[in-house]
C-alpha cells in the first residue's frame, strides 16, 4: 500500500495498461472533473466511468464532460469497440459490462447495491476481461458498491487506486474498499491525476 | 485474468444446455452470461459450474430453474414512456391506414409491455383489427404473461408511465385490484397470441407491420444480433416499423442500409 506518489508510475507498468475504470457516486462530479483535467487526444487509454445517478433523474453526463474535457466523451453503447483518449459513461438503467474482445456490452441485470448501472459489474467484468491491464480508481461515494469489484480487479492482479477517504467528500465507499483489501494506492485526487497524466 | 478453468466449464455447460434442452445460448455476450450462471450456482447450492452441468442434465426442473436466472424476466409497464407516446402520436397513424394489423412483441417476458401495447392500441382504436403474436424463450415468464397479474406495488409507478407516455384516462380503467395484484382486463388478450419463439434458433412466422423487441438484443453478440434483425426484416411488410430499446440499434448491424431512422431518439426505424 502506498500513500505517497513516490514509486508510483502507470507508465512503465508491465504488462501494458489497457483501461481505467472508475466508480463513484455522491460527490463525483466535482472528483471526476478534476480527475479529468486536462487530459486531451493524447491520453493512450479508454476510461470508463460509473457514476450513480437517480433513475429517475438521469442527467446528461456525457454532455456535461464534454465540454469539460479534450477527451472524447460519450455514453457506452451496446457492442462498442474501446478507443483510446474517450471518456465512456454508463448510461443510467443499465450495467455496464467489458467483454475479453475489448467491446463493451450493456445489460438490465438486477440491480447491485440498489445500483444499476454498478460498479462492481464493471470492475468485476473489466478484471476478468483484462486481469493485470487494468486500473481501477474509487473515488467518493455514499454506498459500499464497487469494494467488491475492486478487490476482483486486485485479485486478478490490476492495479487498484482508492481515493484517500481523509479528503473524499463522503468516505463511505473508499472506506468499504480499504475494509477489504488492502489497494496499491491511497492518494488524494491531485495525485491520482497526477499518475493519469504521466500516462500521456 | 480470467480463470481458464471457469471459462471451460461455463462452455461446456452453455453446450450440454444446447444438447440437451435446444435453448442456444452460445451466442450471448459472455460478461453477463457469465455473472448471471455465478448468480445462479450460488442460489442453486453448486458448488461449481461442472456440478451445476450434472444437475441440469439430470433434472429438467432444475433447467427450468436455471433458465430463471439466464434470461431476464425483468421489465415494466410503459417502460420508457417517450417510446410508447412516439408509437401513439407518430406510428399510430400510419398504422390507421392498414384494414388489418399484425404486431409482434419479441422476448416479451412476463407481459408488460404486452399490455402496455395492446392499451395504447385500444385508445386508438386499432385493437380490434390486430393480432399480437407475443413470443419469449421462457415458458414461465410466458405463462405469467397470459395470465396478466401484476403485483399492484408497481402500480403507482406503472400509472405514472402511463400518463406520460400520452395514456387517455387511468391506467386504473384496464385492471381490477385484488388484494396485493392487478388483474388485467382479459378483453386486453382476446387478439393475443402467446407463443414459445426464440430469436437464435427459430424462423419467422408471419408477415407483420410492427415489431417492438427491446432489451433483449443487449444480451446478444453482433452476429446473433444479425440474425434477429435477419428474422425481424423478413416478418415486415414494406414501410414496416421496428422498435427497440433504448440502447439498442440497426445502426451498426449488417441490416443498417435497410432501414431508415424513424425517431431516433426513441429508437424506432422503418423498412425501406
Ligand atoms: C430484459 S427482458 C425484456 C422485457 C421487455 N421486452 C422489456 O423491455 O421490458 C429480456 C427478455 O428476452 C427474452 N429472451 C432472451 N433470449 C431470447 C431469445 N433468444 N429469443 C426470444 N426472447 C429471448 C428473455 O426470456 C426475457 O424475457
Amino acid at each position: 500500500m502506498n500513500r505517497e506518489l513516490a514509486g508510483a508510475s502507470l507508465a512503465g507498468r508491465q504488462p501494458p495498461l489497457e483501461a481505467v475504470v472508475i466508480g463513484t457516486s455522491a460527490g463525483g462530479l466535482g472528483a471526476l472533473s478534476l480527475l479529468v483535467d486536462g487530459l486531451g487526444a493524447a491520453f493512450p487509454l479508454p476510461l470508463l466511468v460509473v457514476q450513480h445517478v437517480p433513475a429517475d433523474m438521469p442527467t446528461q453526463l456525457a454532455e456535461i464532460f464534454g465540454r469539460k474535457t479534450a477527451l472524447r466523451v460519450k455514453e457506452a453503447d451496446d457492442k462498442e469497440a474501446l478507443q483510446p483518449a474517450t471518456l465512456y459513461f454508463a448510461a443510467p438503467g443499465y450495467h455496464l459490462l467489458l467483454e475479453g474482445d475489448r467491446s463493451l456490452s450493456l445489460s438490465q441485470d438486477e440491480a447491485v447495491h440498489f445500483s444499476r448501472p454498478s460498479i462492481d459489474v464493471l470492475f468485476e467484468s473489466a478484471a476478468d476481461a483484462l486481469g493485470p491491464a487494468v486500473a481501477g480508481i474509487l473515488l467518493t461515494g455514499a454506498n459500499e458498491d464497487g469494494a467488491a469489484g475492486l478487490e476482483a480487479i486486485h485479485r486478478a492482479g490490476g492495479l487498484t487506486i482508492v481515493q484517500d477517504p481523509a479528503e473524499a467528500e463522503v468516505d463511505t465507499m473508499p472506506r468499504a474498499a480499504l475494509q477489504r483489501f488492502a489497494p496499491d494506492h491511497i492518494l488524494p485526487l491531485r495525485n491520482i491525476h497526477r499518475l493519469l497524466r504521466e500516462l500521456e | 485474468m480470467a480463470d481458464r478453468n471457469l471459462e471451460i466449464e461455463l462452455k461446456l455447460l452453455i453446450e450440454a444446455i444446447y444438447l440437451k434442452y435446444s435453448y442456444d445460448f452460445r451466442e450471448y455476450s459472455p460478461a453477463s452470461m457469465k455473472r448471471r450462471v455465478l448468480l445462479a450456482l450460488q442460489q442453486m447450492r453448486c458448488d461449481n459450474v461442472s456440478a451445476l452441468q450434472r444437475r441440469i442434465l439430470y433434472d429438467a426442473a432444475a433447467f427450468m430453474e436455471l433458465l430463471q436466472y439466464l434470461t431476464i424476466p425483468v421489465s415494466e409497464m410503459f417502460r420508457d414512456p417517450g417510446y410508447f407516446l412516439a408509437l401513439r402520436q407518430q406510428v399510430v397513424p400510419l398504422l390507421r391506414t392498414y384494414p388489418s394489423l399484425k404486431v409482434w412483441i419479441a422476448g416479451c417476458s412476463t407481459g408488460e409491455e404486452v399490455y402496455s401495447l395492446a392499451i395504447l392500441l385500444r385508445e386508438e382504436g386499432l385493437l380490434e383489427r390486430t393480432i399480437i403474436y407475443a413470443t419469449d424463450i421462457n415458458p414461465r415468464s410466458l405463462e405469467r404473461a397470459r395470465q396478466g397479474i401484476f403485483a399492484i406495488e408497481h402500480l403507482r409507478q406503472y400509472s405514472e408511465n402511463y400518463r406520460r407516455a400520452g395514456g387517455k384516462g387511468s391506467l386504473a380503467d384496464y385492471y381490477t385490484a385484488a388484494y396485493d395484484s392487478a388483474i388485467m382486463d382479459k378483453s386486453l388478450k382476446d387478439n393475443v397470441t402467446f407463443a414459445d419463439h426464440s430469436l437464435a434458433t427459430d424462423s419467422v412466422f408471419s408477415e407483420t407491420q410492427l415489431i417492438s423487441c427491446r432489451n433483449v438484443l443487449i444480451y446478444f453478440n453482433k452476429p446473433l444480433q444479425d440474425r434477429a434483425f435477419g428474422l425481424f426484416h423478413e416478418s415486415l411488410c414494406h414501410r414496416g416499423f421496428l422498435g427497440l430499446g433504448s440502447k439498442e440499434t440497426v445502426e451498426f448491424s449488417g441490416y443498417a442500409s435497410l432501414y431508415e431512422p424513424f425517431d431516433k431518439q426513441e429508437r424506432i426505424f422503418r423498412k425501406l
